[in-house]
């Protein structure tokens, strides 16, 4: 089993003159879950897309299973998964195309995706075009496209925003499922009472920095 | 204390160009063919080797700042584009200068001007691209980009209005220049380029220090240990 | 990897066609005023006929070029492919070689615009063609870059043509002359060079846009 920890060492990131981190130093032990909470603007999103690769980080040191984001950059995104802000979706296309798209780069067969759609509840509009679709079905399709993905580290950011209860289901679901196959967590949420009882640990960010580092259920305390 | 270098580099450019403009205004004898008006070639030729040497310089810090990323070879890029399009405004003014008494028009299309018109323009292009990105980082990727890309185009774009040209008749151009009139000629290539090398070191400078504003740290996070 | 990204992006296009159909408005009206530059006088709106197909073919460009990176922007979609991983060359060329049939296609569409509009027929179809193909890569190649760059940038629309413009003189010069020997009759044979000449600007940028295309798209 190929480790899949997240090492973070002294990560700072700053837009302009504004640190968006400020030095995040941290640890996440192999298939954990770890939620992330904070204010808005704290810090946790431009964390996650460090994480991703999808930013570099101005300071400091990030490794996945040992690959640093900067120098590794191909060798985090194969094992990586991220569930951002921005949904990565075409409009003009339908959900199943969406995903034969990500099927196709990602070079695996286009046979599972009407499973997964069925998975996350859009079988019955597997076919209709994402423009029509509301916040809440483009959330379920992009955990559609993190399930093709098969990862072994899923950074979550806001997984539950938008969704209805039946969708928070999902997201448990998915998260569970996520966890049975031994992947890494992180998610930011601000659901601290559901995602705590998922979660194996929990970080506080602040301003840029981690004001918490504990157990998930002291969270809400703090 | 900064270095009082570049400020040596523009007095002794002045101090030459003048010197060398004086002699071919005055004392070096007048063209046979084109008479007076020739002696615009005393600094149409330095500003356009000089020219053709900045474009090289941004052509080469483009290349440093993508195979290093030290951000000190943006900002000498940044320099060297500006520079450049001082430079290829002025050879656009002489070469009109230059044209309407001889041709009888501001411009033609002589191989030469149009290229530097056209990267006149593409150099304006990347200042302007400059201008409307705020990140430092992607500011400099994507104008050392755009800079080489340009600059690869220089000799294509001589090249093809070259051979455009060869297809009509075609009046002459400024040519390199006998052994007579050398003399104002050397002092004031090396006037322009003095003066050039002054101006791209100030501009480096500058934009050094702008960019060391645009990322200063904030008050709050300097204390050691804070952004380790 | 390469022929993931041609086919989304093909489909991507099948998709917004009715948009196409605007763009082919946009360059037959372009063509139509150029016309009104010059007058009722057959033979000069002869002679400068390829002029003005190609000027309206690049005008119409700067509308497909930056159309291409638009659907990328408005869901990061493009950040997500490149995070799957993919790799960012592929994609240009996928994103390149689209835009490079998409313009043919508009050029050729243009054609008959153009033999009705300044009367500048030729039977040379396939060399016409040729010239077009060679000319519409010299347009994708570095418009594809140059969309990449200023679709994530705050003037996008005043940026792209600005920065794209002096770039592709050559290959405007070379595709007008060219298809100007094709109207109005090469005695010469010079139309060979002007071709080769388009070529070697398509294979230089093709090749140095594919290297600095992932600098562009990475942070």
């Amino acid at each position: 089993m190929t480790d899949v920890s997240i090492d973070v060492q002294g990560v700072a990131r700053r837009y302009g003159r504004r640190w968006a981190l400020a030095g995040v130093t941290f640890g996440v032990p192999a298939g954990t879950v770890v939620m992330v909470a904070g204010r808005n603007g704290a810090g946790k999103s431009t964390l996650f897309r460090v994480l991703a690769t999808a930013i570099r980080p101005d300071r400091g040191t990030a490794t996945i299973g040992g690959f640093d984001v900067v120098k590794h950059r191909q060798d985090v995104r194969r094992m990586t998964a991220i569930l951002s802000h921005a949904n990565y979706l075409y409009d003009a296309l339908s959900a199943k195309e969406n995903l034969h798209i990500v099927a196709d780069h990602l070079g695996v067969s286009r046979g599972g995706v009407m499973g997964i759609l069925e998975q996350v509840g859009l079988a019955s509009r597997a076919d209709d075009v994402v423009a029509t679709f509301s916040a809440g079905m483009r959330k379920r399709l992009s955990f559609g496209r993190i399930l093709l993905q098969d990862p072994k580290v899923v950074l979550l950011d806001e997984p539950y925003g938008a969704l209805d209860p039946a969708g928070f289901d999902l997201v448990d679901e998915v998260i569970r499922e996520l966890k049975r196959r031994g992947a890494t967590i992180m998610m930011a949420t601000h659901q601290w009472e559901r995602s705590a009882a998922l979660s194996d640990a929990a970080l506080v960010l602040e301003a840029g920095k981690i004001v918490f580092e504990g157990p998930a259920d002291q969270v809400a305390s703090c | 204390m900064k270095s009082r270098v570049p400020y040596v580099f523009l007095a002794l450019g002045a101090a030459l160009l003048l010197f060398g403009s004086y002699w071919g205004l005055f004392i070096a004898p007048a063209e046979q063919y084109m008479g007076n008006v020739q002696r615009i070639m005393y600094v149409h030729v330095p500003t356009a080797w000089s020219w053709m040497l900045a474009i090289l310089w941004a052509f080469g810090c483009a290349i440093a700042f993508l195979s290093t990323s030290n951000m000190k070879w943006d900002s000498r890029m940044e320099a060297g584009v500006e520079v450049g399009v001082l430079l290829a405004f002025m050879l656009c003014c002489q070469g009109a200068i230059w044209a309407k008494p001889t041709w009888g028009v501001w411009w033609d299309w002589d191989p030469r001007l149009t290229s530097v018109a056209v990267l006149l323009v593409a150099s304006l292009g990347i200042m302007a691209l400059r201008s409307f990105v705020d990140d430092p980082h992607r500011r400099a990727i994507w104008s050392a980009v755009a800079t080489i890309i340009a600059s690869v185009d220089l000799p294509i774009v001589y090249f093809s209005v070259k051979w455009w040209n060869s297809l009509h008749q075609q009046q002459s151009t400024p040519n390199t220049v006998s052994s007579a009139f050398y003399i104002p000629l050397r002092v004031n290539a090396f006037g322009v380029l003095f003066l050039m090398i002054g101006f791209i070191w100030l501009r480096t400078r500058v934009a050094a220090l702008r960019l060391r504003q645009e990322t200063a740290i904030p008050h709050g996070y300097e204390e050691a240990g804070e952004l380790a | 990897m390469l022929t993931a990204a041609l086919r989304k992006e093909l489909l991507l296009q099948w998709r917004t066609r009715s948009q196409m159909m605007a763009v082919f408005v946009f360059g037959a009206t372009s063509l139509l005023l150029f016309s009104f530059a010059i007058g009722p006088n057959a033979e000069m709106l002869r002679t400068f006929s390829s002029g003005f197909l190609w000027l309206g073919l690049l005008l119409s460009s700067t509308l497909t070029l930056a159309e291409s990176f638009h659907t990328e922007m408005e869901n990061r979609a493009f950040e997500g492919l490149l995070l799957l991983p993919s790799d960012a060359r592929a994609l240009y060329y996928g994103k390149a070689i689209a835009n490079w049939l998409q313009l043919t296609l508009l050029g050729c569409a243009l054609v008959p615009v153009m033999v009705i509009l300044y009367d500048a027929g030729t039977t040379a179809l396939l060399k016409l063609l040729v010239i077009i193909m060679l000319g519409a890569a010299g347009l994708s190649a570095p418009g594809t870059l140059y969309a990449g760059i200023t679709s994530q940038v705050k003037a996008k629309q005043m940026l792209l043509p600005l920065l794209l413009f002096p770039l592709i003189v050559p290959a405007l010069l070379a595709s007008v002359k060219a298809t100007s020997l094709v109207i109005l009759g090469d005695p010469m044979g010079q139309s060979k060079a002007w071709i080769t000449l388009l070529g070697a600007f398509d294979l230089i940028y093709w090749s140095l846009c594919g290297l600095l295309f992932g600098r562009v798209v990475e942070d």
